[in-house]
C-alpha cells in the first residue's frame, strides 16, 4: 500500500490508477465490482462528481479494540441530497458494546444483539458507495475501520479516496497564516468538529450521533464548503486525500 | 418511525402547514426529501425555470420577487416558496435568492400533490390568499354562535295573546297563568298589513301592541286605571318586531337601538313568541346591554366616566366570545354613541332647552360603526338654520364642551385635528354645511380632500336627524357626478400602503425596510376604508359601514367580479387583527394601541395578514386607474 500522505499532491491522480489495479487483483466478487466501478477522474470537476456522504458510529476510536455499530450514508451532489436514498445498517459488533458508546449512539444491546454481522451488508455497502467519491468528516475514522472489518472478513483490505470536511476546514483554519498567527496570539484553535463547523456556514445544529443524520450533516456541510471556498469546476483531485 | 428522520420531520411540524400534518404523513415527507444549500447571494430559483418540487427553508432566510424585479416577500425558517409555480405551470413566477446563507429541504412533486390531496387544511395554505383568507374568516363565524343563531332558537314557548277589547285584569291574569312577563294585543285587521295573520281557525289578526309587566306598574297601576280599562287603550302606537330568522345579535341590536326589553317575533307574520333582553343576556353572558342601560341611568358626567373600564371589560368579553369584527364595531359605536347622548341630555339639563334645533353629528369610525377600543371623538354640530350666532353660539359651544369634555373623560380622546363641534368651524347652521360639503366636492384640495375624508362618514346621533340625511342626500347626489372630486379622493387615498408582510420579527416594507412595529390602522384598515369609501362615493351610496358600503358597490360594475368579496374577507382580517391585539395589549395590562408586534402575531396570523394586505395593495393599484384624472380638468397630481 503507498503511503499516501508522503505523495505530492500532482500524483493524487493515482486514485484510478490504485483502483484499477485492486480490481484485476481482487479474489471476492463484491470487492471486484466496487473496484471496477472506479472513482472519478481527478480532473472532474466537483459540481459533476457523484458523491456520497458516510458515517460510521463505532464503539470507539482505536481500530485496533473497537468496532463497527452503525453505517449511514447518503448519495448526493453538489446541488442535491437525495434523502430517499439513503441507506442505514445496525451491525452487531466483532467486539463488546461498551456502555459509554450505547448512551453515545442511542443504539441499545438488543438491537445490537439482532443486528446482522457486517458481512451480510457488506455486498449492499459496497454497492452504494461504488462509482461515488465518498465524502466523511474525519478519514481516520471511516476508512481504516472499513478496511479493518472488511480485511478480517475478505481477507483484503480496503481503500479508496475520501473528501474529508474535517480537513478541508483545517486547511482553513488550522493551517492557514491566520491559523497560525492565532496560535501565536495563543488564542483557542478554531473547532473543526462537525457541529462547529457547519455553525459557521448557518447550517443548523443537528442532534447527532446518528450515522444517517450525521452523514447528511457531512453532505450538506460539503455543499456548504464548496459555495463559500471553491468553485464548482475546482477538480476532485484537489480535494480528495 | 425512522429516528433518523426526526430531526427533519419535528423541524418541519413546527411550521404551518405542516404543523397539521398527522405524523405518518410527516414521516412520509420527510423520508422524501432532497437538501441544497445555497450560499448569501445565490440564485435558488429563477424566472421561467422548470419547477417540479416545493421549496422548504430549514435556515436561513430567502428573498421572493416578482418579474419585474420588485421584492414581494422575504421568508425566514419553516417557510416555503415554489407552491404557485407547482400549482400552475410548472414555471418558476417569482425567482428566489438566499438572503443568507441558506439550507433547502426539496419536498417532490408528487408528495405535495399527495399532501394537497389529502389534507385539506395543507391545500387551504398552499392555493391562493382568497380561499385562505375566507377559510381563516369562515373559521372564525363558525366559532361565532351569537351571529348566526337565529332569535327563534332563544324562544321557549307562543306568546300569550289577547284582544284589545280586553280588560287588563283579565290580561294581567293570564300572564300570571302563563308565568309570561309580557302579552300581545291583537285586533281585527287594520291599517298595517306588516302585522296581520290568520290563526288556525282562519280567522284575520293584526298585531297592535304588546304590553308588559312593566306597562302594568307604570301604566295601569301608577295612574290609577280602572281594572276594566280594556287593553287596547293601553298600547302606543309604536310597535317594534322582529323576524324569527334574524340572529340574536340583529334581536340585540334592535333592542339597543329602541331602547326597548322585550320584542315580538313574527315567523313572516304571524308571532312566534316574544323575546326579552335577560333571554339574550342569559344566552350571551357578556353585556353591552347592560352597558348601555347602565349609561342612560347615569345623573353625570362623572358617573359616565366611572364607566370606561367596563366598556372595556364588556370589549374583551365579546371578542373572547367570538364577536367578528362588525359585531364588536357596532357594539362599540352604540356604546359611544350612548355616552354622546347621555351627555348632550345632562348637558341640555343643566343649559336648559336648545334655542334653535340642532343635529349632534358624529364622524369617523362612530359613524360608520366600525369603533374600537381606541379611538378619538369625531364631531360636529349642525345646527338650525334659524341659528344666529350672536344669539345663540354661547349655548351651542358650552353643550359642545359638555360633550367633548365628557367624552376625553370617558377614554374618548380629543380630535388631534380638532374635528368637533367645540371648533366654530365644525358648529354651523345646515345651510353652511351644504356649502362647505358642495365646495369640498367641486374644489378638492389637499385641506378639503381631507376634510371629505372625515366628514363623508356621517350619521346623526342626537337631535334631529334630518339634517344629517339632507347632507348624506347632497354627498350621494353630487359626489358620482364629480369626476375630478372621485380622481382626487383615489389618489388620496393612495397615502398609506399597506406593507408587504412579515419577516421573523419585523415587519417587512416593499423596499426591503424592516420595522419592529406596524400601526394596523394607518396600514391596513384605515386605506382599505379610504379605498371603499371612494368607491361607495362613485355609486352614490348612503351607506356608512364598510361592510354596507361593499354591498352597494356590489350592485355596480364599478369592481371586477369577487373583488368585493376579496376586500370585505380583507377588512375583517384586517379589523380582528386589530381588534386582536388590543385585547392582547389590554391582558397584558399595557394601553391598547393600533400597533401589533411581529413577534404577538401567529404563523397562520401572518400569512392570512400578508394576504389581506396584498388584496389592499391591489385594490389600491386598481384604484388609480378606475378614477383617472378628467383630462379637461387639466390638473397635474
Amino acid at each position: 500500500m503507498l503511503p499516501r500522505h508522503l505523495l505530492p499532491r500532482s500524483s493524487a491522480a493515482d486514485w484510478p490508477t490504485y483502483l484499477e489495479h485492486r480490481a484485476a487483483e481482487a479474489r471476492q466478487p463484491e470487492l471486484a465490482r466496487f473496484f471496477t466501478a472506479g472513482c472519478p477522474e481527478p480532473d472532474t470537476p466537483i459540481a459533476e462528481a457523484p458523491l456520497v456522504a458516510l458515517d460510521l458510529e463505532t464503539t470507539g476510536l482505536d481500530v485496533r479494540r473497537h468496532a463497527i455499530v452503525s453505517i449511514g450514508l447518503v448519495p448526493f451532489t453538489l446541488r442535491r441530497i437525495r434523502l430517499a436514498e439513503r441507506r442505514y445498517w445496525v451491525v452487531r459488533p466483532s467486539r463488546p458494546l461498551s456502555t459509554q458508546s450505547i448512551t453515545m449512539h442511542r443504539i441499545t444491546h438488543s438491537e445490537i444483539a439482532e443486528a446482522p454481522d457486517l458481512a451480510e451488508v457488506l455486498p449492499e455497502l459496497l454497492d452504494a458507495l461504488a462509482g461515488r467519491l465518498v465524502v466523511v468528516h474525519f478519514r481516520h475514522i471511516e476508512r481504516p475501520f472499513l478496511n479493518e472489518a472488511i480485511k478480517a472478513r475478505l481477507g483484503e483490505g480496503l481503500r479508496f479516496p475520501v473528501i474529508d470536511t474535517m480537513s478541508l476546514e483545517a486547511r482553513r483554519h488550522r493551517l492557514s497564516t491566520w491559523a497560525r498567527f492565532r496560535r501565536w496570539m495563543r488564542r483557542p484553535p478554531v473547532s473543526i468538529r462537525l457541529n462547529d463547523s457547519r455553525g459557521r456556514y448557518g447550517l443548523p445544529a443537528y442532534q447527532g450521533h446518528h450515522a444517517l443524520l450525521d452523514a447528511l450533516a457531512t453532505a450538506e456541510l460539503l455543499q456548504a464548503q464548496i459555495a463559500t471556498h471553491y468553485l464548482p469546476q475546482t477538480p476532485v483531485g484537489e480535494l480528495w486525500s | 418511525m425512522e429516528v433518523e428522520l426526526l430531526e427533519i420531520r419535528q423541524h418541519m411540524g413546527r411550521f404551518p402547514p405542516f404543523d397539521g400534518l398527522s405524523d405518518d404523513l410527516l414521516d412520509d415527507i420527510a423520508s422524501q426529501v432532497e437538501v441544497g444549500y445555497f450560499k448569501t447571494g445565490t440564485d435558488i430559483l429563477t424566472l421561467d425555470q422548470e419547477l417540479h418540487e416545493l421549496c422548504y427553508i430549514r435556515s436561513g432566510a430567502v428573498e421572493v420577487y416578482r418579474r419585474n424585479g420588485d421584492l414581494y416577500n422575504r421568508l425566514g425558517e419553516g417557510d416555503i416558496f415554489g407552491h404557485f409555480s407547482l400549482l400552475r405551470n410548472h414555471r418558476v413566477r417569482f425567482p428566489a435568492r438566499a438572503l443568507e446563507d441558506t439550507l433547502i429541504y426539496f419536498i417532490p412533486e408528487p408528495a405535495f400533490h399527495h399532501l394537497c390531496d389529502t389534507d385539506e387544511h395543507f391545500a387551504d395554505f398552499v392555493e391562493l390568499g382568497r380561499p385562505r383568507m375566507e377559510a381563516a374568516v369562515e373559521q372564525h363565524k363558525k366559532a361565532n354562535d351569537m351571529m348566526i343563531t337565529r332569535v327563534r332558537k332563544l324562544l321557549t314557548r307562543y306568546p300569550v295573546m289577547v284582544e284589545a277589547t280586553t280588560t287588563v285584569q283579565e290580561a294581567a291574569r293570564q300572564i300570571g297563568e302563563a308565568q309570561a312577563s309580557a302579552v300581545l294585543v291583537l285586533d281585527a285587521p287594520g291599517d298595517n298589513p306588516r302585522y296581520t295573520f290568520t290563526d288556525s281557525e282562519d280567522r284575520p289578526w293584526q298585531v297592535c301592541g304588546i304590553l308588559t309587566d312593566s306597562d302594568f306598574r307604570t301604566r295601569v297601576v301608577a295612574e290609577g286605571l280602572s281594572p276594566d280599562t280594556p287593553v287596547g287603550e293601553l298600547i302606543g302606537n309604536r310597535l317594534i318586531t322582529i323576524q324569527s330568522d334574524e340572529s340574536v345579535h340583529e334581536a340585540m341590536l334592535c333592542m339597543l337601538r329602541n331602547n326597548v326589553h322585550h320584542l315580538p317575533v313574527l315567523h313572516r307574520r304571524r308571532p312566534v313568541g316574544i323575546v326579552h333582553l335577560s333571554d339574550i343576556i342569559r344566552y350571551e353572558t357578556h353585556s353591552s346591554l347592560y352597558l348601555v342601560s347602565n349609561i342612560f341611568n347615569q345623573s353625570s358626567a362623572a358617573g359616565l366616566a366611572k364607566l370606561a373600564p367596563d366598556v372595556r371589560a364588556a370589549f374583551v368579553r365579546m371578542v373572547g366570545e367570538g364577536a367578528n369584527s362588525q359585531m364588536a364595531g357596532s357594539a362599540l359605536s352604540t356604546i359611544g354613541r350612548s355616552f354622546t347622548r347621555r351627555l348632550l341630555e345632562l348637558a341640555e339639563q343643566e343649559l336648559g332647552p336648545p334655542p334653535v334645533p340642532y343635529c349632534f353629528m358624529v364622524n369617523g369610525s362612530m359613524a360608520r360603526n366600525e369603533q374600537t377600543i381606541v379611538t378619538d371623538q369625531d364631531n360636529a354640530l349642525i345646527l338650525s338654520d334659524d341659528f344666529d350666532a350672536k344669539y345663540h353660539d354661547a349655548y351651542f359651544l358650552a353643550l359642545a364642551e359638555r360633550v367633548s369634555d365628557g367624552l376625553a373623560a370617558c377614554g374618548y380622546t380629543y380630535c388631534k385635528g380638532d374635528v368637533m363641534a367645540t371648533n366654530s368651524q365644525w358648529r354651523q347652521p345646515l345651510s353652511v354645511w351644504k356649502h362647505y360639503f358642495s365646495d369640498w366636492i367641486d374644489n378638492p384640495t389637499p385641506e378639503r380632500l381631507l376634510h371629505s375624508s372625515i366628514f363623508f362618514d356621517l350619521d346623526s346621533t342626537y337631535g334631529e336627524e334630518a339634517y344629517v340625511e339632507q347632507l348624506q342626500d347632497l354627498v350621494a347626489q353630487k359626489a358620482p357626478a364629480s369626476p375630478l372630486f372621485l380622481a382626487a379622493m383615489a389618489r388620496n387615498a393612495l397615502n398609506r400602503t399597506p406593507p408587504l408582510g412579515f419577516f421573523r420579527t419585523f415587519v417587512m416594507e416593499k423596499d426591503g425596510k424592516q420595522n419592529n412595529t406596524i400601526n394596523l390602522k394607518r396600514r391596513g384598515t384605515a386605506p382599505l376604508v379610504d379605498l371603499i369609501r371612494v368607491h361607495a362615493l362613485a355609486c352614490g351610496s348612503r351607506a356608512q359601514n364598510s361592510f354596507e358600503r361593499l354591498d352597494d358597490i356590489g350592485q355596480t360594475q364599478l369592481l371586477a367580479p369577487g373583488v368585493g368579496e376579496k376586500l370585505r374577507y380583507a377588512m375583517e382580517l384586517l379589523s380582528m387583527a386589530r381588534i386582536r391585539h388590543q385585547i392582547i395589549d389590554i391582558q397584558q395590562e399595557r394601553t391598547p394601541d393600533n400597533d401589533i408586534e411581529p413577534e404577538n402575531v401567529e404563523d397562520s396570523e401572518r400569512h392570512h395578514l400578508k394576504d389581506a394586505f396584498q388584496v389592499l395593495s391591489n385594490a389600491q393599484k386598481f384604484l388609480k386607474y378606475r378614477y383617472p384624472i378628467p383630462a379637461r380638468a387639466g390638473r397635474s397630481r
